[in-house]
């Protein structure tokens, strides 16, 4: 029955796969080449779709290899049920160990114990906020390559389209303003200005 | 409005604000769950954050359920999550069906160009405003810098980061108290 063993392989993704969406693309490679479910070219085909499209990207790359997989065998519903089951698989996991974690945490609030781990916690959570930020940062805003090898090409036109949104958000008034309204308008300048 | 319809919304508005990995969730979060909603604290997104980061599943699952259980039990973290996949299934089913070379399209592609740009400079404000609220002390600025050079500069992993930190901060703390006890 490939609709269970589409839920046990995403729920083994969201048990193993620790952190962002990235942390599932091996996890995903392994998959194809067990199940032949998808190849190589079709997990890049859907890392692109998953990265340009709203919704987590973990999230996206469950559902969009669940409706490929559902649709083998029972084409458009067969595709719309595999997304929702792979999805399903995807997110059981998180749901009972974060669950029994925030338990514990609930009940040891009070704790000295937990208060101080979690006073290092806070600073370090900080960081590696900060650090996956400057990644994407370098990874949209700069590339390597361009005329000579081995130079940094910066995308100004990107560089000044981050640097006034982020003037925005410190601005007094501006930074009321929902976030998904300077991402519409980022999109838009994206597309006029053939970014 | 029903509570835990609320919670399935705000989810799914975070969910389909959302462009990139968990990370691209903060700033939404902030907005709707922080400020909006008063669900959470800033402090507590960094503590949901911290572990969601270090346990199993990724991030952006793990910090709704996180949410959603700590507002409103079993019932409310099951809807919190099943609220921030929701226009995923929706949106990934539709392009799959009907666009498959939905990335090649040359609009998508200039249009995501401007939104990646815009989701960089929301992430560092967010990171900016976290800050100002988990960083108030000489320790804590310690624990920062050594934790992004770790993460950034060395490229650990996020696990061995984290429990670095906890151990860091309890011991700080538990000598804190000590010093603070002989002198009393």
């Amino acid at each position: 029955m490939i609709f269970l063993r589409l839920f046990f392989e995403f729920a083994k993704v969201g048990l193993f796969a620790v952190g962002g969406g990235l942390a599932t693309i091996p996890f995903l490679q392994d998959m194809g080449a067990r199940t032949g479910w998808f190849t190589d070219v079709d997990l890049t085909t859907m890392i692109a779709v998953s990265e340009s499209t709203p919704g987590p990207m973990g999230v996206n790359m469950a559902t969009y290899v669940g409706f490929q997989t559902g649709s083998l065998t029972g084409g458009l519903p067969g595709g719309a049920a595999g997304a929702v089951i792979a999805t399903l698989g995807l997110i059981t996991p998180s749901i009972i160990v974060i669950m029994v974690i925030a338990g514990f945490l609930q009940k040891f609030r009070q704790s000295r114990t937990v208060d101080a781990v979690f006073y290092g916690l806070r600073p370090a959570s900080t960081a590696l906020i900060a650090s996956a930020g400057l990644s994407v940062a370098l990874s949209v805003l700069v590339t390597l390559g361009g005329s000579a090898e081995h130079t940094l090409v910066i995308h100004w036109p990107k560089v000044a389209l981050a640097a006034a949104v982020f003037l925005c958000m410190q601005h007094k008034k501006l930074k009321k303003l929902h976030p998904i309204i300077f991402i519409a308008a980022a999109a838009a300048l994206g597309v006029i200005f053939q970014f | 409005m029903n509570i835990y319809f609320d919670l399935f919304l705000t989810f799914a508005r975070v969910g389909v604000c959302t462009f990139g990995g968990g990370y691209a969730m903060l700033p939404i979060l902030q907005r709707e769950v922080v400020e909006k909603k008063g669900w959470a604290t800033d402090e507590e997104l960094t503590d949901y954050f911290a572990v969601g980061q270090c346990t199993p599943g990724i991030i952006a699952v793990n910090t709704a359920t996180f949410i959603g259980y700590k507002y409103k039990g079993i019932p409310g973290g099951v809807l919190a999550t099943l609220g921030v996949v929701f226009p995923s299934l929706i949106i990934i089913t539709a392009i799959a069906a009907f666009l498959s070379n939905f990335a090649d399209i040359p609009v998508v592609q200039h249009a995501l160009a401007g939104i990646n740009a815009a989701v960089v400079a929301l992430i560092a404000a967010s990171v900016l405003k976290l800050g100002k609220s988990n960083l108030k002390d000489a320790v804590s600025i310690c624990i920062f810098l050594a934790a992004l050079g770790m993460a950034f500069f060395a490229g650990m992993s996020p696990v061995v980061v984290i429990v670095c930190a906890g151990v860091v901060g309890y011991v700080a703390r538990t000598l804190a108290r000590m010093k603070g006890g002989a002198e009393q």
